[in-house]
């Protein structure tokens, strides 16, 4: 007898519900129930009237593990469609990590360490973080992780640059008009409050696993929403005076924006990349597990077979590197704004 | 001064803020008041019934209180406000029904603008700053390059070119301000409160430049300020707005003289008259043959005050460009400081 019979007595549906009683096979709740040690329930254990407990009381109605086999036939049928759409689009990707993943661990290392130093050097003009550089990058050499720290390097290379050249069209085009914001808010809240597993899953499907374009995807969902979001903040707080005054001596909206909108809200953009660097590395070691190279896949390794140690080394050096690339940007970004407001 | 067809003409001009302005404009056609058509139909009433003629080459100063629409009206000249009704006629031509495409070139090539909070670009040098328009227009570096440096040269900051905004104090920014104005090579020269900004004797000086500058560029400008001692000092025009509307407007020494209401009444009693007021505007016709000496015209009251050693009973020889044109008695100008008296007197 179950729980919710009264309900479709009441309603006069009885007929219908008996006239649909699946063929389905039993759940192991049910066989557990069949073979005889059901327990008598007491009278509090009343069931939430859920597709599986109406479904005991009339056969019409769908169980829940029916919808769950729904959701999944239904992905796997838009499947091909979206594949023949995404596969061509995300080609690029695929090619721009194998080639970087390449570049990096084939050059021989003292070449990719002075050409690091030297970019340290052009982009923060700073003795001081490119010692601490040099340090970082000496010390992953020495414990023999140079090679999984520069690939890991490379995936946050090309995914940081992906969601910039998305991202701050996207933030120009949500500054310069309000329905666009209110439109693109709303997901770029959703990719950053889903956890990071989740987005792994339909990825998944969409395409062939060992294909870098899985986690390059993956990552650049992730870290592409700072940047979006200081890019349309830092263009909506640029001094409306400034921008008056451009309008007054007859500026079309290209000059606007590349003349004053852009550089002044540069040092937002700025902070924003600096947040998309940290979000890559957050999320490549996670993407691990879909076959993302790096220090991740040490560190997979360490819980997986809880090898402490290994773990541990790999978490270090994904501190420093971590540590590493926020000094560097984040020095880059100062000497923006010293650029920007020279008073020395 | 010879008056031509004026430069700028507005006519009958109408802005109201609000969602639907067009449809509440025949209610402020009718008179309702601007308290009333914020509580009945929730527009904010900016100007009414404008009617102002700026000449080619004089400087009209629009002055009035916070809140009376004085920037408001700078800013329908170069349509950086669209107005709700009205014409807006500049060289003959109605800005009104410009294209967007003619608009900028209006923009770039006729008007030019000085902001009170000057709106310098801070990543680029004071140079490129004062370039600006030119970078607009898209003329060659080499242009830009000559033309700036002759402009920042002309307004004292030669030298500075390279520097950034930030590193220069309010009164020189607002010299780079009015640089880039005079780059632009515009007949005609917006200033929006361009010196309120600015500490006292910082302001003298800058009002001291312009004057200077017009005299020998000759530049139709249009001045917004707050201030009526800034008003009197720059205006050949002077324009006295309150709650979006023109209350009295005239030659300056006039509306000093003769305050056409009871509100610039108000206005014009704090202000130190003495220094404002001119031999000419209170001249009488000569008469008598005997002077304690001869004096300009255009020199203020203050320095016949200071010449005579405050002796009320002598009587001055008003001369301009070497030819007597009437007289001054001493009891005639302290009769002219009381604001009250001689608003009734001169009339």
């Amino acid at each position: 007898m179950a729980t919710y019979d009264w309900f479709f007595n009441a309603l006069g549906l009885r007929d219908w519900c008996d006239a649909g009683t699946s063929e389905a096979p039993m759940s192991m709740a049910d066989l557990l129930a069949e073979t005889g040690n059901a327990v008598e329930e007491p009278f509090y254990a009343i069931p939430f009237p859920s597709l599986d407990a109406l479904n005991k009381a009339c056969g019409q109605i769908t169980q829940t593990r029916d919808i769950v086999k729904g959701l999944e036939e239904g992905f796997l049928a838009i499947r091909p469609a979206l594949r023949t759409i995404l596969d061509p689009i995300t080609q690029p990707l695929s090619w721009m990590l194998d080639g970087t993943l390449y570049l990096f661990t084939q050059t021989p290392w003292f070449l990719i360490m002075a050409m690091l130093l030297l970019v340290t050097w052009y982009a923060t003009r700073s003795v001081s973080v490119m010692l601490f550089n040099a340090f970082c990058l000496s010390f992953f050499a020495f414990v023999d992780h140079f090679e999984p720290a520069m690939e890991t390097l490379a995936v946050i290379l090309v995914c940081t640059v992906i969601s910039a050249i998305f991202g701050i069209p996207i933030g120009i085009a949500m500054s310069k008009s309000n329905r666009l914001q209110r439109m693109v808010i709303p997901v770029l809240d959703l990719l950053q409050t889903l956890p990071t597993f989740v987005y792994l899953i339909p990825l998944i499907f969409l395409f062939p696993i060992g294909e870098s374009r899985l986690y390059g995807i993956a990552i650049t969902l992730y870290a592409i929403v700072p940047i979006i979001r200081l890019t349309d903040l830092g263009i909506r707080l640029v001094d409306q005076d400034v921008i008056e005054a451009g309008n007054a001596f007859g500026m079309n909206a290209r000059q606007k924006l590349s003349k004053v909108e852009l550089p002044l809200a540069l040092p937002n953009i700025m902070a924003g990349l600096n947040q998309t660097i940290m979000m890559s590395l957050a999320m490549v070691v996670i993407a691990s597990m879909v076959t993302a190279p790096g220090l991740g896949v040490l560190v997979l390794r360490g819980i997986r077979n809880l090898e402490l140690g290994v773990g541990l080394m790999a978490g270090i050096c994904i501190v420093l590197l971590a540590v590493m690339l926020d000094r560097t940007s984040k020095a880059a970004l100062s000497r923006i704004d010293r650029a920007k407001s020279k008073t020395s | 001064m010879l008056k031509n067809t004026p430069k700028i003409k507005l006519r009958g001009l109408f802005k109201i803020f609000g969602a639907d302005d067009k449809s509440v404009l025949p209610h402020v056609q009718n008179g309702m008041s601007k308290e009333e058509l914020l509580e009945k139909h929730k527009h904010v009433l900016g100007l009414q019934s404008i009617d102002v003629n700026m000449q080619a080459g004089e400087i009209t100063v629009v002055m009035g209180l916070s809140g009376s629409g004085k920037s408001t009206l700078i800013r329908h000249l170069n349509r950086l406000i669209e107005p709700t009704s009205g014409e807006i006629v500049v060289d003959g031509e109605d800005v009104t029904q410009l294209s967007q495409a003619d608009l900028r070139t209006l923009r770039q090539e006729k008007m030019s603008m000085v902001f009170q909070k000057f709106a310098l670009l801070p990543h680029r040098t004071v140079q490129q700053n004062a370039a600006m328009s030119l970078d607009v227009r898209g003329m060659d570096k080499e242009t830009q390059d000559t033309e700036a440096r002759k402009w920042l040269e002309r307004v004292g900051l030669g030298g500075y070119e390279d520097h950034y905004p930030s590193q220069l104090s309010g009164g020189m920014q607002q010299r780079v301000g009015i640089a880039r104005a005079l780059t632009a090579n515009t007949d005609i020269m917006l200033m929006d409160e361009a010196f309120s900004a600015l500490d006292p004797l910082i302001r003298t000086d800058m009002q001291d430049l312009l004057l200077e500058l017009q005299l020998e560029l000759k530049k139709t400008i249009i001045f917004i300020t707050h201030d009526l001692d800034e008003a009197l000092k720059l205006a050949d025009h002077l324009v006295i707005l309150k709650d979006g509307a023109v209350v009295q407007q005239g030659e300056p020494q006039g509306i000093l003289l003769n305050p056409a209401d009871p509100y610039i009444e108000d206005f014009v009693s704090d202000i130190n008259r003495a220094r404002v007021l001119r031999i000419r505007s209170i001249t009488n016709p000569l008469k008598s043959k005997k002077f304690a000496g001869d004096v300009e015209a255009d020199d203020n009251l203050e320095s016949l005050i200071a010449l005579s050693e405050g002796d009320t009973a002598l009587t001055y020889r008003v001369m301009s460009d070497g030819e007597p044109i009437g007289e001054l008695n001493m009891r005639d100008l302290v009769k002219a400081l009381v604001p009250r008296i001689s608003s009734t007197q001169a009339a």
